[in-house]
This record gives C-alpha cells, structure tokens and sequence, in this order.
C-alpha cells in the first residue's frame, strides 16, 4: 500500500501495528477455516506471548491439530489473520519460509526422514536452509542430540530406533533450527506407554528453558505441570481458555467439564 | 511392602532337529504333498529328457575349427560355432568394423575405459564420485563418439549407418537409459505438481507417448520427420532413433518414479515443509531418494525392456544385435545356421538383461534402512 505526500510522490507506508500486538510471538485474529463446505475453524482468537506455553486440548475433530498446523501454514487458513514472530501468513512464499524457519513443528508420527542417519536428520535443514556450515551444523546437532539424550544414536537410522527414541530425535531436529516457538501436535499419542515418559521429560525441559510452547495433547499431567494457558476446543471453537489451576479444578462449561469428566475418569 | 519376586529369562534352546537340515527342506518343498511329489518326478524327468541333447549339440559335438562351413556340414549333430568366431566382429561391431577388423580397438578401447570408469562409482571409499559420474555421464559420450565415429588424427570415419551389432545395441539402450532417467523424473514431478499447467504438459506428454508403440515413434523419426525439414537437411539416422528412444522411454520412466512418489506419506512431506525446504530441495533430499529406491524395480524393468526393444529399430534400416546376427546368417556362405545366430544374439542379451537385474537387486538391498515406511 502507498500514500501520496505533498509534492504527489507515492511514499511507503508504514504497516499500522497496534501497540498491543507488537510483543505477541503469535497473534491470531478472526481465523476461520473450511476443509470444503466442513466449516473447521471458527472465529478464532488467540493471542500468545514470548516464552508462554499453551496446552490445547478437546475431542478428536474439534480442529485443534488443524488449528497449530495453520500457524505454519501446513494448513492455509480462508478468513483472518495470523501473525506468528511479527510475520503475517498470506500466500507469500517468502512469508511463509519465513516463519517455517522460526517455527519447529514435532509431529504425532514423528515424521523423520527414513532414508537419513539420525544426524543427517538434524542437520539437513540447517546446511541448507540456514546456510550454516557442516561443521558447525553437526556440533550444534550433537548438542541438541545429548539435550534429548541419544548422543550414542547419532549414526544409526530411525527405523533402528523406538518410538520414544525417534521423537526424541523429531524435537532435537527441530531445535537444530534454532526455532522461536515450538508447535506439538499431539506428540505422545502414537507412543507406547512405557515411551510416554522420556518424552515428556524432554518436553518438561524444553518449556523450563523458556521455549514459546503450542501444544495440542492430552497427557493432562504434562499440562498441570509446564503449561501457563490451557484452551479448550470443541466443533472448531475455543470453548475455554484458563490457567492450568483454574482449568481443572474449576472448568466453567458443561462441555469442558464433561471432557475432563472423561478423560480424568480413569 | 513385601519384597518383589526376581524374575529370571529362560535361556533360548536350539530348535528341534526335525526342523532343520537337507532332509526337512526336501520334504518341505519338494515332496510336501502328492501333487508336489508328481511335479518334482516330472520335472526330474523333463530335465533329464532335455539337458544331456543340449549339451552334446552346443558343447560336446560342437564345432570350432576352421573358416568356413566345411566342418560344420560334415557334422550335423554339433553346434556351428565356426559361424559365430568368423562373423564375430560384424555381429559385435557392425558392417564398418566387420570389414576393418585393424580399426576394432576403437569401440574396444571405448568400451573398456567406460568400465575402467564405472568401477571406482562403486569403490565404498572413492571421494571424488559426483565429479567423475558427471564426467562419464556429460563428458565421456563425445569422447567415445569421436573415437568410434573417427575423422581425426587420421582415423577412418565409421559413419553411423554403418554402426551396427551389439555396439549399435548398446550405444541405444544406454544413451537412451542415461537421457530418459532425469527426464523421467522431471515429467513425475511434473504430473504431480500443482501448477496445472505444468501438470497438464506432462500428463499430455506422457500419455501420447505411452499411447504409441515404439514401432510407429521410430518410423515417424526416420521417415515422416524428414518430411518437416528443408530439403538437403539431413540429420543423423541413429540420432534420430536416439531422440525418438529416450522421448518414448521417459514416459515409462516418468511412470515408474510416479508410482514412488505416491508411495511416499504425506508426513515426509510435511516433516520437510515445516523445517523450511524449497519444493527443489524437499524434492532432492527426501522425497527422491526414498521414492526412487521404491521405483527401482518398475525402473529397471523399464530398461531391461528398452535394451530388447532396441531390436526394433531394423523397421528404419538399423541392424542391431540381433538383426546383425541374422543378417549374417543369411547369406550363401552361412545359410541355414540360423539357430546359431539366434542363440548367440539371445545369449548375449540374457547376460546383459539378467545383469540389470541382479544389480538392481543388489541395490535395493545395499539402500534398505530397516524402515517399513
């Protein structure tokens, strides 16, 4: 956009920031999203500051998952706007490399590449996306491999791993990257149980060192312990949003309080 | 709390006797039923009725002395190999260097450094692999077509008309097998992309290609192309074969690497997407490499059917391997050992054929990472 000044010159205008918004790592403003006519995000609004760490929890298919893969665009969404790390999401590439740079994203089914050594897996983005030299690409992957502590797998392939193992590796690859905020969807649930454990506790860290945390998941000690929000989201909408204490203790929707009902009954 | 139980393994055992050992596979495959036991008395037999006549006829009667059909009529119950040692080099080169045996140290000599160069492409250790795979791949082909083609230096020129035989076989299969790979992939890429543009070219590509038998694609370069040119514009023949080869067998390719592409879960490319690689780079790193090695099978056999079908390009007046070994035996001097001729060519094409085979056997075992996905 351009404004004429005195002498009729176009001069650029500066983009209009709320003082507000510009200390949100992420903001989210009327988001709607349709997978078709399946309206699947309803006027979403959600705003999260630097080093804050959100738990997003609710019954499968109320768009949750859809809802954090839109803040890297995995998803693109039809209505709103997303500001994620002062970058607004259009259909601009650059825009859009430019926020996946920033953002790490550990997925339910790990997602790592089954072709490359768990270190060629970690330092794949940062050689050539970061242009960061090899060298240097494998010391900093060793450093985030012994943060997850599997230092001693650097060189096997993830099929030779467990599944705690390999989403270890998933979230070390994504802190290769040096990320500003870290998405989870749903990061324990395809995870024997005897694996939940080493998981979380990697996570456990990770929010201590003041990582920005979205993550959609349903392990609700993980919530109790590290999240300062919890949302909760049903057909599309966040039904509740509160913090950790409040939410479970004192849930104020009937649907919230028949979902912790469920979920807590056992 | 009262103290807990130590739980101790039991230690594995052998399994028992019965099964293992040439008895139990016996009994297992050969004799597991009375169907299987008539089939395995049949096929005893059949073998036993066809084997020993094959060998007398090819080895033990056969007949390798002298130069002309003499031996080979005196003896009706051998092989004539004498045919073969004597047109040898016609069948192998074609009717320039069949004519000049002194010049044969050409396509030798261009073939023996090709191999002397793949070698080191498979040495586990040899750093300099991308730099001398582009080289054998970009650079070589003009030197071996300078060398067998001549004109320079004093060497007698070999035109291409006259290559012919299992070098003109070769030359096909594998200019054809080198230009189609890359445009294969690219024409994969293109029908998956989302550009609908792109995407419909190549599916237009593909299917008017894959529509057409490479019979009519060899005719219309040879015959109906020409027609389009100036009049005295005349490009080569085998070129011409070449460009129409590598057109039709990309098609194929590009369907063999879609059929890996698809293969590939939407989670790798998702995984790539969020780290922030371009479409080139996910593309090269992670979607290729796993696709490919899913494509190998349906690659090869693709190439393995390039390399017979070469045969066809006697419909435009090229004498290949095969047509070359007939041609030979048509003759006065050699009529009536065809069969000879036929074994011959169809010997040398099963070593190359069952060659590609095992290799790409051995490569899809030596890229398994022990993923299932």
């Amino acid at each position: 956009m351009t404004d004429t000044n005195i002498e009729g010159q176009a001069v650029p205008q500066m983009p209009k920031i709320d003082k507000d918004d510009c200390c949100y790592s992420i903001d989210i403003k009327g988001l709607n999203k349709w997978y078709g006519t399946f309206h699947v995000l309803k006027d979403i609004n959600l705003q999260v500051t630097k080093g804050e760490r959100i738990v997003i929890c609710g019954p499968s298919g109320s768009g949750k998952s859809t809802l954090i893969r839109c803040l890297n665009r995995l998803e693109e969404h039809q209505e709103g706007t997303i500001i994620v790390d002062n970058v607004e999401l259009t259909n601009d590439v650059k825009n859009i490399d430019k926020v996946r740079r920033e953002v790490g994203m550990v997925f339910q089914h790990f997602n790592l590449f089954p072709h490359l050594s768990v270190l060629e897996n970690c330092t794949l983005a940062p050689i050539w996306v970061r242009k960061t030299p090899k060298k240097e690409a494998i010391a900093d992957a060793m450093k985030y491999l012994e943060r997850v502590r599997i230092p001693e797998q650097a060189n096997k392939y993830p099929g030779q791993l467990s599944g705690g193992q390999q989403q270890r590796v998933a979230i070390a690859r994504s802190l290769c990257m040096n990320p500003r905020i870290m998405l989870f969807d749903e990061p324990t649930s395809a995870l024997d149980p005897e694996m939940i454990s080493e998981v979380l506790d990697v996570m456990i860290d990770l929010a201590n060192s003041g990582m920005t945390m979205l993550c959609v998941t349903h392990e609700m000690g993980f919530a109790k312990q590290v999240a300062d929000r919890v949302i909760f989201m049903d057909y599309g909408e966040i039904v509740e949003e509160a913090a950790p204490e409040e939410f479970f203790n004192n849930p104020k929707h009937d649907r919230t309080q028949l979902f912790l009902s469920q979920i807590l009954a056992h | 709390m009262t103290d807990a139980l130590i739980h101790t393994r039991l230690p594995d055992r052998a399994p028992p006797i019965s099964e293992a050992g040439i008895i139990h596979w016996a009994r297992a495959n050969l004799f597991s039923s009375v169907p299987n036991t008539l089939m395995t008395l049949f096929s005893l037999y059949a073998l036993y009725m066809l084997v020993p006549p094959l060998v007398n006829w090819a080895l033990i009667n056969a007949n390798l002395a002298g130069t002309d059909r003499t031996g080979c009529d005196a003896n009706e119950h051998g092989a004539c190999w004498t045919f073969i040692k004597v047109r040898f080099n016609q069948i192998m080169y074609g009717l320039f260097y069949g004519a000049n045996p002194d010049q044969i140290w050409r396509p030798v000599l261009a073939f023996f450094s090709l191999v002397g160069l793949i070698i080191p492409l498979f040495i586990e250790s040899f750093n300099h692999k991308g730099k001398l795979a582009a080289f054998v791949l970009i650079v070589f082909p003009f030197i071996a077509f300078a060398l067998i083609h001549g004109g320079w230096l004093g060497l007698p020129i070999a035109e291409t008309s006259e290559w012919g035989g299992f070098l003109l076989t070769f030359v096909l299969a594998s200019v054809g097998i080198v230009a189609a790979l890359p445009l294969g992939i690219l024409l994969a890429l293109g029908r998956r992309s989302e550009l609908p543009i792109v995407r419909g070219f190549s599916v237009f590509f593909i299917e008017l290609w894959r529509g057409t038998p490479l019979i009519t694609v060899l005719f219309m370069a040879s015959v109906l192309l020409p027609l389009f040119f100036p009049a005295g514009v005349d490009f080569d023949k085998v070129l011409r074969a070449l460009i129409g080869i590598t057109l039709f067998q990309s098609a194929y390719v590009a369907e063999a690497v879609r059929g890996g592409l698809q293969a590939i879960p939407k989670g790798q490319f998702e995984a790539a997407d969020a780290l922030g690689l371009s479409y080139w780079k996910k593309m090269l790193f992670i979607v290729l490499p796993q696709a490919l090695k899913i494509s190998i099978p349906g690659i090869v056999n693709t190439f393995i059917a390039l390399f017979k079908d070469t045969s066809l390009v006697s419909i435009i007046g090229l004498l290949d391997l095969l047509n070359m070994s007939q041609t030979a035996s048509q003759g006065h001097e050699w009529k009536g050992y065809d069969t000879e001729a036929y074994l011959f060519a169809a010997f040398i094409f099963w070593i190359f054929c069952f060659g590609m085979s095992r290799y790409s056997k051995n490569l899809e075992e030596s890229l398994d990472r022990g993923h299932k996905n």
